[in-house]
């Protein structure tokens, strides 16, 4: 059995007057003890919200429903009555976010931010949870830890905020940790640090680490199984290196296609998915990436694709994958970019057709 | 001036600046701001209170059953006993302390009220933004001296905004002596500092905006600038300072004849004045304060809900 | 510290200078000239003229100004036209009234404001939220005096639960020592004494609460919706924290930053209402006696109120910084 199991989870928000919006639209996901699971996706697609809604720390709202389950160590988290919840969160599920500075309380000293942790869950008080908290930072990399529980976050610089929430998340050695994007407010060296110091705490701790991100480079420095989420849905789902080897979702080589590459010639243009993610259509309609697809086939409109499962333990979400290098194309795809979808195409202007045709399988050593 | 007073002049600096803000989906910023308008219950019911009393200060004055200044009744007084008659269907809110028809007084009162009203919010209205304007227009587009003019008339600004409001007005009045004219222009000076450090905030921010920068690179020159694009842009945060303004004047107009300070010509009938005289006849006929009173309350409240609504409707981050 | 303090201090120095003069030029320029400002309206012209030479009105401007601040400094107001006697010494002696009033409608404001304030937000869009919302809306728009005038007919003069006017009972002949009636009543250990003068605050001081309560839950609701949304609060949330720590040491903190600066505002508002709410609870502070000077043209007083309203303005604001950078640490004073 997994640590935390997410089954078929949904979030939507309704509004008098305005339509009903499925932020996270039956999401399933599953995260081992001691792994590192990747959600990725453009800004938007949901994974902020799967993140909060297991937390149960969306804020409350009239219309919003969450629907499914996240199962962990046996207990559904969405069943959890306020009290039992806040006593897993911080103890046994611990969150990063992804604006150090907003995250932290601007007018309570770090060491308070730390202690209180200690307190609410490990009973400590006084000395024992200054030193404690001290050990704390020490171990997230915060030099002269005692003289930094009496500072400010504004003191702090950026990556030593990050370190104290890191500090803060870890204070109980949960064993699920979820960070949610929490590089991009980064310098980049400042990141490389961060994901390192994750990636040790993980590593020494076996903490699972679900990890929250728009950014393939982390992904393919860090994460055992990387699950892609699209409008709502996990579209792909794979180990880290057949995931970068053979991406078989249209979307997922569109990401991996739309990275920088050293390799490439200065001619050669970047190839950037084309439309943004507001061009969706409504899953229940067929396949939300459609509309910006380049291999779009006449099946994908109409009803949603099935999840479909491979033999070697991946599944992705279309009826017309991308080729797996060596075998020759299915027939569907000749018939890629034409027929009926066009109006769909029309609408967003991707229509050229331009970018249609094989996709080249990004070689794992050119992570971004 | 000291930095809290740095902290009041912030919140009108930052209506200024949300208003200001362009939106970004390309909608005109009222034609958005009126559809939020019209979905919002206490909007309407400002508007409604308005539309009334504008119409009974309008028309009402025509439509009156006796003048207000006719002392008619005056024989049915018993001011020794404290006695007024009282509604009956000659005198529908009765009769005043000194025999005239309380209900012609009432609307005549009304165009009164909107007058001390409008006036005195067009005095501070002027006035503020002329020096506002100058401020902002100085202070955006100028270069030493733009900002040497931008502080004298920011630091003298600042000092009448440090005092508090009816304390400023009371100085004034006493400085003119009482009347209808002193308390309008007491209760305008007050909003004069509003005024101008709302319209030079709004034009300063408007003036840092991308499309002045571009007019700028085109060649515009600098006053077609000032007139065409940034005054216009700047309106907005000003009308709605002007409902609220209208409002608070109202109310620092009652307080003014509280003090005796009001307007003393008693043959005009004036919402706050009536208010004021009232307070002797409070045990023997306590609907002469009493309708007065509502009827500032009322008002005041239409005027504050349309405000506050339309600056809702104004600011992007109360949006939903 | 220390330095921010006199730092600030020496900062009132131009902003003192500037109220004097403007000050002066009101004074020269109200009806009559200042020799009517002195003698009130009643003067000979042959009082007038030695008036005017008394005061060098004879002498060049500049000369005439330096000699009105030294007085200024001198802490010499003049003498109230009315009652004859220094300016200072009246004020002296009513000021603990007043000082009591204001104090007494401030912890009205802040204690139901910020509680109102708080459980509207939490309750955002229900029916509580509205009624608060609405209510602080009614309570901006009732002329002060009159509210005072409606709260004395219903709770002192219909249901007699509070006396109508004044201090305190002069039967009770309590003992003074400051003036301050409730705290003479502690320090002399004569509680009625001290229970009575407190009862005799509480219906002048909602009255004159009215306003400052209102903007005060206005403030608060809007100051806590703010930080409710904030990510921190986010964070302590996810830290598993009770609700009653998130909400006070992380809600509550950040969401009073804004409304301790709009008390240091409210206080200028309340020292001045003071004038029309004294009045209705004939209640001998310095409020009441400024309506008297307003309707007597006594013109000194009024100078002399302008300029005690704008230190005291000042120094709570000053107060109000201080606590300020105690409560916010990004803002700490060195």
């Amino acid at each position: 059995m997994a640590l935390l199991e997410v089954d078929d989870l949904s979030v939507t928000f309704a509004r008098r007057g305005q339509r009903t919006v499925h932020a996270v639209d039956g999401v399933s996901f599953s995260v081992d003890a001691g792994e590192v699971v990747g959600l990725v996706g453009e800004s938007g697609c949901g994974k902020s919200v799967t993140s909060l809604a297991i937390m149960g720390l969306l804020p409350k709202q009239p219309g919003l429903r969450v629907g499914g389950k996240a199962v962990f160590d046996g207990t559904d988290l969405l069943q959890l009555d306020d009290r039992s919840r806040r006593d897993i969160r911080g103890r046994d599920v611990a969150m990063i976010f992804q604006d150090p500075l907003s995250s932290l309380n601007p007018v309570i000293p770090i060491g308070l931010q730390v202690t209180e942790v200690l307190t609410r869950h490990r009973g400590m008080k006084g000395e024992a949870a200054r030193k404690e908290a001290a050990a704390l930072l020490d171990r997230v990399g915060i030099p002269d830890p005692r003289r930094r529980l009496k500072e400010y976050p504004h003191q702090l610089s950026g990556g030593m905020r990050q370190r104290a929430l890191i500090a803060m998340a870890v204070a109980c050695r949960p064993r699920l940790l979820i960070a949610d994007e929490p590089t991009t407010a980064l310098d980049v060296t400042i990141q490389a640090q961060i994901l390192e110091l994750l990636k040790e705490l993980v590593r020494d701790s076996g903490t699972a680490l679900v990890m929250i991100t728009h950014d393939l480079g982390v992904v393919a420095g860090m994460c055992d199984t990387i699950n892609v989420l699209y409008a709502g849905r996990v579209v792909e789902t794979a180990r880290r290196r057949p995931l970068f080897r053979q991406p078989r979702h249209p979307y997922t080589v569109g990401l991996l296609g739309s990275v920088p590459r050293l390799d490439a010639g200065r001619g050669e243009r970047l190839n950037p998915i084309p439309g943004s993610v507001r061009d969706v259509l409504t899953w229940p309609d067929g396949c939300a990436f459609a509309p910006r697809c380049t291999r779009r086939v006449d099946e994908c409109v109409g009803e949603p694709p099935e999840l479909v499962l491979t033999h070697d333990g991946r599944s992705y979400r279309c009826v017309n994958p991308a080729p797996v290098p060596g075998t020759p194309p299915p027939q569907a795809t000749t018939t890629a970019s034409t027929g009926a979808a066009d109006d769909a195409a029309a609408s967003t202007g991707a229509a050229d057709g331009a970018t249609a045709g094989p996709v080249p399988a990004p070689r794992e050593e050119e992570k971004p | 001036m000291t930095s809290i007073t740095g902290k009041k002049r912030e919140k009108i600096d930052r209506l200024a600046e949300l208003a200001a803000r362009d939106d970004e989906r390309g909608v005109s910023l009222w034609r958005e701001a009126f559809r939020r308008l019209r979905r919002n219950p206490a909007a309407i019911v400002g508007a409604v209170i308005l539309a009334l009393f504008l119409l009974i200060a309008i028309v009402g004055p025509f439509l009156v059953p006796y003048p207000a200044d006719a002392q008619l009744w005056k024989g049915e007084i018993r001011d020794n006993i404290g006695y007024f008659p009282g509604p009956r269907a000659d005198n529908w809110f009765g009769v005043d302390h000194i025999g005239r028809d309380e209900f012609s007084r009432m609307i005549v009162g009304a165009r009164q009220t909107l007058l001390v009203g409008v006036v005195s919010t067009l005095i501070g209205l002027a006035v503020g933004s002329l020096i506002g304007g100058i401020a902002g227009a100085s202070a955006g587009l100028g270069g030493k001296w733009g900002r040497a003019v931008d502080n004298a008339l920011m630091r003298f600004v600042d000092m009448l905004l440090a005092m508090p409001s009816l304390l400023l007005a009371i100085s004034i009045a006493a400085l003119l002596g009482a009347g209808l004219t002193t308390v309008m222009i007491a209760v305008g000076v007050v909003s004069v500092p509003v005024f101008a450090r709302l319209l030079r905030g709004s034009m300063i921010s408007q003036a840092n905006s991308d499309y002045v920068l571009a007019a700028t690179s085109l060649g515009v020159r600098k006053p077609k600038i000032a007139l065409t694009h940034v005054v216009p842009n700047s309106l907005a945060p000003v009308i709605v300072q002007a409902t609220l303004t209208l409002a608070t004047a109202i109310i620092e107009a009652a307080a003014l004849s509280f003090l005796g300070l009001g307007n003393n010509d008693a043959s005009i009938p004036e919402w706050g004045v009536m208010l004021a005289d009232a307070q002797r006849y409070l045990d023997a006929a306590p609907r002469l304060a009493v309708l007065p009173a509502l009827a500032i309350i009322v008002t005041a409240l239409g005027f504050t809900l349309l405000g506050e609504a339309m600056r809702e409707a104004l600011d992007p981050k109360l949006r939903k | 510290m220390f330095r921010f303090i006199v730092r600030r201090l020496l900062q009132l120095i131009p902003t003192l200078f500037g109220l004097s003069l403007l000050l002066f030029i009101w004074l020269r320029r109200l009806p009559g000239g200042p020799e009517t400002a002195i003698l009130g309206e009643r003067g000979t012209p042959e009082m007038r003229a030695a008036i005017r030479r008394n005061l060098g009105l004879d002498e060049p401007i500049l000369i005439q100004y330096g000699r009105f601040v030294r007085r200024l400094i001198k802490l010499d107001l003049g003498t109230s036209t009315s009652t004859k006697r220094p300016v200072v010494t009246e004020f002296f002696e009513r000021f603990p009234g007043t000082v009591e009033l204001t104090v007494m409608a401030m912890i009205i404001a802040i204690g139901i404001g910020i509680p109102l304030g708080y459980l509207a937000a939490r309750r955002r869009g229900r029916l509580f939220d509205h009624l608060s919302v609405g209510g602080s809306l009614i309570g901006i728009c009732i002329p002060v005096f009159f509210l005072a005038y409606v709260l004395k007919a219903i709770f002192s003069e219909n249901l007699g639960w509070f006396p109508s006017s004044g201090r305190q009972d002069p039967t009770l002949g309590a003992t003074r020592i400051t003036n301050f009636f409730v705290l003479d009543g502690l320090l002399t250990r004569e509680w009625d004494a001290a229970a009575d003068a407190l009862w005799h605050l509480v219906l002048p001081g909602l009255a004159l609460a009215s306003i400052p309560l209102a903007i005060i839950v206005r403030i608060t609701r809007a100051s806590v919706l703010e930080v409710l949304n904030e990510d921190f609060v986010r964070t302590a949330e996810a830290k598993g924290l009770t609700e009653s720590t998130v909400r006070r040491r992380h809600v509550l903190r950040n969401a009073m930053l804004p409304v301790v600066t709009s008390i240091g505002l409210l206080t200028g508002g309340l020292l001045s209402g003071a004038v029309l709410t004294e009045t209705v609870f004939a209640f001998s502070g310095i409020g009441a006696f400024v309506a008297e000077a307003i309707s007597q043209r006594d013109y000194p007083v009024l100078m002399g109120f302008i300029l005690i309203i704008a230190v005291v303005y000042v120094l709570v604001n000053l107060l109000v910084d201080l606590s300020y950078s105690v409560i916010d640490p990004r803002v700490r004073v060195r």
